[in-house]
């Protein structure tokens, strides 16, 4: 009946916010998000599984600090403050996080973090290439990105 | 007082996001590859819907919220086709 | 400089708060902006857009957030799908971006890119991974 639960429920929300909430939106809402879930469960992707969900809002509260912090030293940077001595470069982190969930959300994090941008990921090797756009210290980078979001999303992922 | 403020933002803001518009469509004419230019086609897509945002606050209409997701979507799946065809497309500059 | 007359009973709190917002959210769309024309190799500019579409993005949302719920005396939370959009979009984009740039710079033997693999791989894994279209 539902394979994707959270998906409906989603959906379903997505549509009583756009469409305002009154009864006979609800049940259209209702039907759209279950046929949309039948639509989604017949072309088998691979289900995601959150085994840690409790982590999840300690990982929203350290995205959304990072992403305020890194914006200031963005536009820091952008301002013109020690504007010489910055280099940029290629930063290339081993991954233990193979599942593809994980992989999407760490995905997300690391490019909407000002500073950082997510260039490609070796499926073969699990090493991923990120650009750094301050780049002071590489090991100080592997070893954020490592500890920071990966171990947590080990967590709550696989 | 409060209210001359908020005018007064607003129109800041407009400004802000038409001269940001304004300075994309430099880096998309002098270039100078195709990736730059495909990037600097994302980020007016993304002034433009932020625009439409601020003409809602100005308004008080919120049609203008719907004409603004439209455009992400469009400028979202148009980014994407540009890259793919970057990518793929053996394209000779 | 004439006020906005629908706005007339905002109180001058939420009127406050929103102009900090509206103006923070575009002053930081037009850094980043500044900082793309200003920037020298791609792989630098490539950062400057995502100052727009974090908190760029999502401090106009909470700036229209705030207006309409107050304006309206009801929660108003629809600008929030703006807000998800773009950040799930974005990395999309610049993902596919960036898989193309440095595509396109390995083909032409460009030095200052590394190379495919950068890993200690097995040779014969070398080569463009197949994307996951």
């Amino acid at each position: 009946m539902l394979p994707y639960p959270l998906l409906s429920l989603s959906l379903l929300i997505m549509w009583l916010a756009l469409n305002g909430f009154t009864f006979g939106q609800l049940i259209v809402g209702g039907i759209v998000s279950v046929v949309a879930s039948w639509a989604m469960a017949s072309m088998r992707p691979s289900k995601p599984r959150l085994r840690g969900w409790y982590l999840l809002p300690k990982l929203v509260w350290i995205v959304l600090y990072d992403i305020v912090r890194s914006n200031a030293a963005v536009v820091w940077i952008l301002l013109g403050g020690h504007r010489e001595k910055r280099h940029s470069g290629f930063v290339a982190i081993p991954l233990e996080l193979r599942d593809p969930t994980g992989l999407a959300v760490l995905a997300v994090i690391i490019t909407s973090t000002p500073g950082t941008a997510w260039m490609e990921y070796n499926s073969g090797g699990g090493t991923v290439l990120i650009h750094v756009f301050d780049l002071v210290d590489e090991d100080g980078w592997v070893d954020l990105i490592k500890n920071r979001y990966e171990k947590l999303l080990v967590e709550i992922f696989e | 007082m409060s209210h001359v403020i908020l005018a007064c933002s607003v129109v800041i803001a407009q400004v802000f996001l038409v001269v940001a518009m304004w300075l994309a469509m430099v880096r998309m004419f002098r270039g100078p590859r195709a990736q730059d230019r495909v990037l600097a086609l994302d980020a007016l897509y993304v002034c433009s819907m932020l625009l439409l945002m601020v003409f809602g606050i100005r308004s008080g209409h919120t049609i203008y919220f719907e004409a603004s997701l439209i455009i992400g979507m469009l400028g979202f799946v148009s980014t994407v086709a540009l890259a793919k065809f970057l990518m793929r497309g053996e394209v000779i500059e | 400089m004439s006020t906005i007359e629908h706005a007339a009973e905002l109180p001058a709190w939420a009127a406050l708060v929103v102009s900090v917002f509206l103006v923070l959210g575009s002053g930081l769309v037009l850094m980043g902006m500044l900082g793309f024309v200003r920037l020298s190799t791609f792989y630098e500019r490539i950062h400057a857009p995502t100052l727009g579409t974090s908190w760029g993005t999502g401090s106009i949302v909470i700036a229209s957030m705030v207006f309409f719920s107050v304006l309206s005396t009801r929660p108003v939370v629809h600008e929030i799908l703006i807000g998800i959009f773009v950040t799930v979009t974005t990395p999309v984009t610049l993902m596919l971006l960036a898989r193309a740039a440095l595509h396109r710079d390995r083909s032409e033997g460009n030095p200052e890119v590394p190379e495919d693999s950068p890993a200690e791989m097995p040779a014969e894994e070398s080569g463009e991974p197949a994307g996951r279209a």
